[in-house]
Parts: structure tokens; sequence; C-alpha cells
């Protein structure tokens, strides 16, 4: 798996590319808590290259989306699909995060 | 019928080494490409979950059958730790919203769901967690 990352205007880009599993799923979490520290609360997460999740993957997503949350910040999902989509829908993450069909779409959602 | 079996230390850094020994197998197999993702998630809730909870004080193996008979593409995953069934663990509530929602329990919803038949028994002081796997999709040419 890589983290690319990317600073918008109102955002920080998170693209992942690869397989986030038991193994991969900690660099997400750390990543993200890094980001929160340094100060960012608002972030967009491009699934576009993501060919696998397993719940370790749906477990960092969920851990830090918490977390985001009690400190105000927002977190939008862009490209879910195929596969990953089938992931999110057995098991109810479609419905906890908000996600967009673009990264476009999801930057314009935070506004 | 054949079986093709990988034995290692049951420790995160196997996991790909077993994915890739399963991925192999399904491949041989000519799994349906949709069943095989199922199978690769529930082969990685199984051997995480090993990897996790059979061997709290000491370190262990897990070993991976796979067979393949007919239509079917069984798959054993065994460890000799203390008796347990993941089985017996509830389904986490899939409808909770974000901050309600749990963050375990999940590993064997996806067991549950992404298998056709799933049981588990306890032989020679084994845990064994049986999945079977459906060749769906048109018979090779």
């Amino acid at each position: 798996m890589t983290i690319q990352t990317v600073k918008e205007a109102n955002a920080t880009v998170l693209t992942i590319t690869g397989r986030m599993d038991a193994v991969t799923a900690p660099e997400y979490e750390k990543t993200l808590n890094e980001l929160l520290a340094a100060g960012e609360t608002s972030f967009v997460v491009d699934f576009q290259g993501l060919e696998y999740i397993s719940s370790a993957g749906l477990r960092a997503l969920l851990a830090t989306a918490k977390l985001l949350k009690t400190k105000n910040g927002q977190i939008r999902l862009a490209n879910v699909l195929g596969t990953v989509r089938e992931v999110f829908d057995i098991s109810g993450f479609g419905s906890i995060f908000q996600i967009q069909d673009s990264v476009s779409a999801a930057l314009a959602d935070i506004g | 019928m054949s079986t093709d079996i990988i034995r290692c230390a049951a420790t995160l850094e196997n996991l790909s080494q077993a994915i890739e020994f399963v991925e192999e197998v399904a491949d041989r197999f000519e799994l349906a490409i949709k069943k095989k993702f199922g199978l690769l998630i529930a082969v990685e809730e199984a051997f995480v979950n090993v990897c996790h909870y059979a061997y709290p004080d000491a370190e262990g193996e897990v070993s991976i059958a796979c067979t393949t008979e007919g239509t079917e593409l069984v798959i054993e995953i065994a460890d000799a730790g203390a008796p347990f069934d993941v089985l017996s663990l509830p389904d986490p509530d899939t409808t909770s919203d974000l901050m309600d929602r749990q963050i375990g329990g999940l590993g064997v919803h996806f067991i549950r769901t992404l298998t056709d038949q799933v049981s588990y028994r306890r032989a020679n002081g084994q845990n064994i967690l049986k999945m079977v796997f459906l060749q769906t999709g048109e018979p090779p040419q």
C-alpha cells in the first residue's frame, strides 16, 4: 500500500494505492494521526487505486473517523468502487461514511 | 481431489505469503473472480484471528489446507491454541452510525458472509475452521 498526500485549498487529499489489510492498515492510521497532530482537520481519501480492503482496513478508517469527529474535523471518501464497494456494502460502512464519486466532488462537498 | 497445505508461524509477517498461497490454489481451481475476492478476505480474517488470539503467551503455528473436489474449494484453517470457536461471536450491528459503531467484530461477519458454508470443529487438539467456496462461473474449456 502507498499513500500519497496532497494539500488542497480546503482539505488534505490522501490517495491510497494497493492493499489495505491487517499488515498495511496501521500505516493509514499513523499517517492520518500525524496529519491530525499537525493541525489538519479536513480530509478526502481517494480509493481509486485501492485493490483490496479487509476488516482491518475498515477498522483503521473507523478509528480515525471517530477521532476526527471528536476534533470537529471532516472526512469524505471518493471513488469507492468495485469489490471495495461491496465490502463497504456488506459491512454497512457505505452508510456511515460520506462517499462522493470523485475527488473534486468530495472537495466541493467539504466547501 | 487434491490438497495443498501451507504451515507457518502464526504471525502477521506471514499473512502475504499465506494469501499468495491460497490465491494460487484459487487460480488453478479457476474460482470466479468475485468469489476469489471474498475468499481472500475470509482467509485473511481467519488467519489474522489466529495470529491475534490463538497463542496469547507463546508462539504457535497455523496451517491452511486447501482441498478442491468437484465444484468445491474447501479451506481449513487450523491452530493448536485453546479451544475457541470464532463463529460463537455475535455479528456486529452494521446499521449503527459512526460514533456508535464498534471497532471489532467485522472479521467474523466477513467470514460468515463471504463463504458458501462455514463450520468450526475441535479435533486432535486443534481448532479447525472449515470454509467452503463453490466454483461459480463457466467450467474450463
